[in-house]
């Protein structure tokens, strides 16, 4: 059985700014980010769908302990958000100062921006085909 | 299915980062647990292992095989468990599984891990492994993200203003280090104050620095046995009497429930099922406190409290010694360390040294008939042990 979308042409989209899913033909759900099967009933009974990238904020943290090799990132803000569609996709808000981002912001509403943040791989990600020039991290500003 | 009784038990003391390696660490704790079963290595039938990050922090992958021999238990079946912090737990389930079922009479289970000796950078990005590799990772989310963006959830969903939610976080991490400064295995002896955790340095928003589990090195083991040769070898046996396992994917998989674990309700349920028993029969808890929010979280899905009201647990003095749940009186992950590899098996040693009677009297809760252990592995895996009095 043949993996309907995969990470890697979900990341190429993203690169550009365009937010991929699946939609379940079985329970008219949303899936995102994809897997094989559809996250509300299970079914394999799924399509490729764009998602409008809009939704509210439901939490969210400022990390400042930075991952090996990533010590220029930090501060910086995580966010989860419930899109508009239903599933929640997890991202990077950066319109506002890190330093400055309080408990205001959840239930604030987003959009993911026109040009998504790439991470280069590491060592423990260079080979994968499937990530080739990078890793798309949704990127998300205030709508 | 027969009954199943640990008979023997073995734990390092919990550190920064050691001069042994995970298999000599591991040996100790193994043999420990051995000659306390009143057995030899040699009546091992298998070995499971918990080990997670091993192939990172040492160069060492399959350290199973290389314990077994180390301690003289030649060409056992031995096998490694992969499940996050809740490796070693799975690998007492499995164990228990196996004798319970008559396929062997005796196993040794437990877990090791030597994760201090990676430093912060290389520590972080290991267990950052535990949460979604293509679709988390790049974002930047580390382990404490994890539970950071559950603290922030938890204040919103259940309407407990963040100043007050991080109070309760911090009398977790107080009453955890009061604790460890009674147990000899413990990482840290020494005590912190509500104020020392509120301004200690940011982590993730919200967790600060005394909020989150240390990276520590260390391991634990126990031995298993049938009911029949359980009475054979002690007249303390100490029965594991329900088990329960459940998954979960990612944060995002998990927005039905959030910040419930919703996969640890599934896993305990089947415990507290098999055992028989209800979230009140429990005398004594270990639960996953990897992070202080996580206990608050733990202690409602386990039952101990209604959801959004656990903090008051801490508050109101119900889950210490003596208290209606005494948790963690080991000092828990973040007293008495975080080896994740070995977790769940000091879970195990602590239960069953208090029903025993056997810890320091600081600390020592009175009249342990029952106990439960619960461990979360990344965000992925859970794990619970129920363990009974069995004389």
């Amino acid at each position: 059985m043949e993996y309907k979308l995969t990470f890697k042409e979900f990341n190429k989209a993203l690169k550009k700014g365009r937010l991929l899913g699946l939609k379940c033909r079985d329970c008219d759900k949303f899936t995102c980010p994809p897997k094989m099967a559809c996250q509300e009933c299970g079914s394999t009974n799924l399509d490729t769908a764009a998602l409008g990238g809009s939704g509210k904020i439901v939490t969210f943290t400022v990390s400042y302990v930075p991952s090996e090799g990533r010590d220029a990132e930090v501060p910086y803000t995580i966010v989860m958000v419930e899109l508009d569609e239903g599933p929640w996709l997890m991202g990077n808000l950066t319109d506002m100062d890190p330093n400055r981002v309080t408990m205001d912001i959840v239930g604030r509403r987003v959009q993911l921006g026109s040009r998504s943040k790439v991470l280069p791989g590491d060592a423990y990600s260079i080979g994968g085909k499937e990530a080739e020039g990078g890793f798309a991290r949704p990127t998300f500003i205030f709508a | 299915m027969r009954k199943v009784a640990v008979v023997g038990t073995g734990h390092t003391p919990f550190t920064f980062a050691s001069d042994k390696s995970s298999v000599e660490l591991f040996s100790e704790a193994a043999m420990d647990a051995i000659n306390e079963s009143n057995l030899k290595p040699k009546d091992m039938q298998a070995l499971y292992v918990g080990n997670v990050l091993g192939d990172f922090s040492e160069g060492q992958a399959m350290v199973q095989s290389y314990c077994a021999d180390d301690i003289g238990a030649f060409n056992i079946p031995a096998t490694r468990f992969e499940g996050a912090c809740a490796s070693s737990t799975l690998a007492i389930r499995d164990a228990f599984i196996w004798v319970a079922s008559g396929f062997y009479d005796v196993v040794l289970a437990g877990g090791v891990e030597t994760a201090a000796k990676m430093g912060t950078p290389l520590a972080t990005r290991t267990f950052a492994m535990a949460h979604d590799s293509h679709y988390e990772y790049p974002i930047g989310l580390t382990f404490p993200g994890f539970f950071a963006m559950l603290a922030h959830l938890y204040s919103s969903k259940y309407g407990v203003p963040l100043q007050r939610l991080k109070e309760q976080m911090a009398l977790v991490s107080v009453q955890s280090h009061r604790y460890g400064v009674h147990n000899r295995v413990a990482q840290f002896h020494k005590e912190i104050t509500v104020e020392d955790a509120l301004t200690s340095f940011m982590v993730c928003s919200p967790l600060q620095l005394y909020d989150c589990c240390p990276f520590s090195d260390g391991a634990a083991a126990v031995v298993l046995a049938s009911e029949e040769k359980a009475r054979q070898l002690t007249d303390k046996p100490v029965f594991i009497t329900g088990v329960g396992q459940s998954s979960s994917g990612k944060l995002s998989s998990q927005k039905d429930y959030a910040p419930r674990i919703r996969a640890r309700e599934v896993s305990v349920k089947q415990a507290y099922d098999m055992a028989g028993i209800k979230p009140e029969d429990v005398d004594i808890c270990e639960l996953h406190d990897c992070f202080s929010i996580a206990s608050i979280i733990a202690a409602e899905s386990l039952g101990f409290a209604e959801y959004g009201k656990g903090g008051e647990l801490w508050e109101k003095g119900e889950a210490k010694v003596g208290g209606r749940i005494p948790i963690n009186v080991s000092g828990g992950l973040k007293s008495k360390g975080h080896p994740i590899g070995a977790t769940g098996a000091s879970q195990v040693y602590e239960v069953v040294h208090q029903i025993r009677g056997q810890v320091e009297p600081e600390r020592q809760v009175e009249g342990v008939k029952i106990g439960l252990t619960d461990t979360l592995g990344g965000d992925g895996v859970l794990c619970n042990i129920v363990l009974q009095k069995g004389w």
